[in-house]
């Protein structure tokens, strides 16, 4: 079947998705009765609500009105620089500390920008640095490991 | 009377020193963000919050609400003088804002949005003090079924003002509601959907969600688009209005403030809806509405107080029923618990000079705003000129730092990547996150009312439908889905959404 919709079929997918998880896992907790509802209650009504509404929208993408619009054509550089320099920053805080952590991050998002040039990048990183090192660290006081741990020893 | 001692108290406490530089700081911040394009007061309140972690409750209050009000004036200013709103609920203005810039009036467009959104702030304060007491009292009288009822009723008010289909902001609410059931169910102590992650045992984090959804989402969304901004060339020439715009601005300045006014107080209501609708009327109202959108100084006017009014008011539920109507007040409950205190009718007798301190805060920072943007016009215009290429690694980088300092956990920033992710996904699917936010903070409270509810009726759900004030709350919620079901009313609702794009 052609769908006409594609942007109301994904989403009625994506919340049957996300209805079905909530429904299966509540029913692994204590469900209990309307009276005396236990912790799966709720959240398994939520579920079955979700999923019902998913499965609308999907089947009126079927039958009903046109595209709308056509689908602007999907750009993946910045979706993954973005997402992957904020979670580069998570996962090297702690081990590597906030000087290199913040570098990082400023380096490899603004490359996700069409217009990144390289020298302005690094020196937008390095003023950065010392914004956060006065407001958040010296002002502040925010319990940040500023330093690499095998250089202070601590974890 | 009482009224006067109350506001007395509320001076006291909103000019001590240490508040009136966190009220300065507030709206200072607050209109700096409203003129960036693509930073709203939704992530800098999420990036602010642990700073004010070790303020008094009040203080963070004060400066917190001020960044939102502060919003709406900046966000006028770029409207006007560039045609970007810096500011959703400033897209109206851009449409006669811009166009009066162009004709050489940029000067008496800024001077009357900064004045009738200072009319506005008044009016709203005002209110806000005479309403509160009152509502509390009702408020008081609630049982776990109101409060339930009251719910799906806030709930319902943000589908029906969320833009685009009312079933799948439905199913964002819902989903939203699922999230908020992350975490340990307190009445049987059982973990939720926590998979075996400690961190997730104290539920999902709102600050991750919030920074994921709008702040990381936003920001890949920009990066996408690529379009230049253009900064006006001509020079601000006076500040001050001729009498005929004088005499056409006043009325549209009252109309303004009392639809901002209104439109602020109901569920799902805000700045946003408040200057789409007010500038509908005011077109409407018009005996010549093809002069809208060539430079009528109305079209500043009344949208730009109601923008203003509504941001004020929008307090009025949050303070005294307990229930955040939009998307910042959310984020404001989040604040007031993360400080300790729960939002409801008790914080006005259990924390008068918190409550008054605040009020009258939000009348000193209209003041102050005034008194600051005029002179700084020149400025902002300038921040402008910074390219986004700069800004956005800049705010990645606070984010992150912002999420981490809330509970010193790096977990956290990957969550945040992962709304990040999902708020992306939700944005190419055309499904509104806002009203998803507002289930996520309400879910919880939702289901500790239902479940006492439904214990004390001894399991018969027919309570909610018996119980007269319940019923009004459940009646109310189903008329506005019927009456958006209604095919007139709906392309009208699409046009509204659709106006100053």
């Amino acid at each position: 079947m052609y769908i006409k919709r594609t942007k109301d079929f994904k989403s009625g997918l994506l919340f049957m998705f996300f209805g079905i998880a909530s429904a299966v896992f509540s029913g692994t907790y204590q469900i209990g009765t309307a009276a005396k509802m236990g912790p799966g209650y709720f959240p398994f009504v939520l579920g079955g609500m979700l999923t019902l509404l998913g499965l609308v929208v999907s089947l009126r993408s079927l039958s009903r009105g046109e595209e709308t619009r056509k689908a602007r054509s999907l750009r993946v550089k910045p979706v993954i620089l973005v997402l992957s320099s904020v979670i580069l920053f998570g996962l090297l805080l702690r081990p590597l500390g906030l000087i290199f952590s913040t570098v990082i991050l400023i380096m490899i998002s603004s490359m996700a920008s069409d217009e990144f040039k390289k020298k302005e990048a690094i020196l937008s990183a390095f003023v950065l640095l010392a914004v956060v090192l006065i407001v958040f660290i010296y002002l502040l006081k925010f319990q940040i490991p500023v330093w690499p741990s095998f250089l202070t020893g601590r974890i | 009377m009482e009224l006067l001692s109350n506001l007395a108290l509320g001076f006291q406490t909103a000019i001590s020193p240490l508040n009136l530089v966190y009220c300065f700081l507030g709206v200072l911040t607050g209109t700096l963000i409203g003129v960036l394009p693509g930073i709203g007061p939704v992530q800098t309140i999420a990036i602010l919050l642990p700073a004010t972690f070790a303020l008094p409750p009040v203080t963070a209050l004060i400066m917190l609400a001020g960044i939102y009000y502060g919003a709406q004036y900046g966000g006028s200013t770029t409207s006007i003088l560039v045609n970007v709103p810096g500011e959703a609920s400033a897209v109206v203005t851009c449409i006669d804002g811009y166009q009066m810039a162009l004709q050489g009036r940029a000067g008496a467009a800024l001077t009357i949005a900064a004045l009738g959104s200072f009319v506005a702030g008044c009016f709203a304060t005002l209110l806000l003090a005479v309403l509160a007491i009152p509502l509390s009292e009702v408020a008081f009288k609630f049982g776990p079924e109101e409060y339930f009822s009251l719910m799906v009723f806030g709930l319902i008010g943000s589908v029906v003002f969320a833009s685009g289909s009312v079933i799948k902001a439905v199913g964002m609410v819902v989903l939203g509601l699922i999230l908020g059931m992350v975490g340990t169910d307190v009445t049987s102590g059982t973990h939720r959907f926590s998979f075996g992650i400690s961190e997730l045992a104290d539920g999902i984090g709102f600050v991750p969600l919030a920074m994921g959804l709008f702040g990381i989402a936003e920001i890949i969304k920009s990066l996408e688009r690529r379009d230049k901004r253009e900064v006006l060339k001509s020079k601000i020439v006076g500040f001050w209005m001729t009498k005929k715009e004088i005499k056409a601005a006043v009325p549209a300045v009252v109309r303004g403030t009392l639809t901002g006014s209104l439109l602020g107080i109901l569920p799902g209501g805000g700045a946003i809806l408040a200057s789409f609708i007010s500038y509908i009327l005011e077109k409407k109202i018009s005996r010549d509405p093809k002069s809208f959108g060539k430079g009528n100084i109305r079209g500043v006017a009344s949208p730009e107080s109601a923008n203003n009014a509504a941001s004020q008011t929008c307090f009025v539920p949050l303070l005294t029923l307990g229930i955040p109507s939009n998307v910042i007040l959310a984020m404001m409950a989040g604040a007031m618990i993360i400080h300790g205190i729960q939002p409801g009718p008790r914080v006005i007798s259990s924390n008068p000079s918190l409550f008054w301190g605040v009020i009258v805060s939000m009348w000193v920072g209209n003041l102050m705003l005034v008194i600051l943007n005029l002179p700084l016009i020149g400025i902002w215009v300038k921040l402008l000129s910074v390219p986004y290429r700069l800004l956005y690694p800049a705010i990645l980088l606070f984010c992150c730092i912002g999420i981490y300092s809330v509970n010193n956990n790096t977990f956290d920033i990957g969550l945040t990547a992962f709304f990040g992710l999902l708020g992306y996904v939700f944005a190419k699917l055309e499904c509104e996150p806002a009203p998803l936010i507002l289930g996520f903070v309400l879910g919880p409270m939702m289901e500790e009312n239902l479940r006492r509810g439904m214990l004390l009726s001894r399991g018969d759900p027919s309570v909610f439908f018996t119980r007269p004030l319940s019923l009004a709350f459940l009646l109310m919620a189903f008329a506005m889905l019927i009456v958006i079901a209604l095919p007139a009313i709906r392309r009208k609702r699409e046009d509204a959404f659709h106006e100053g794009g």
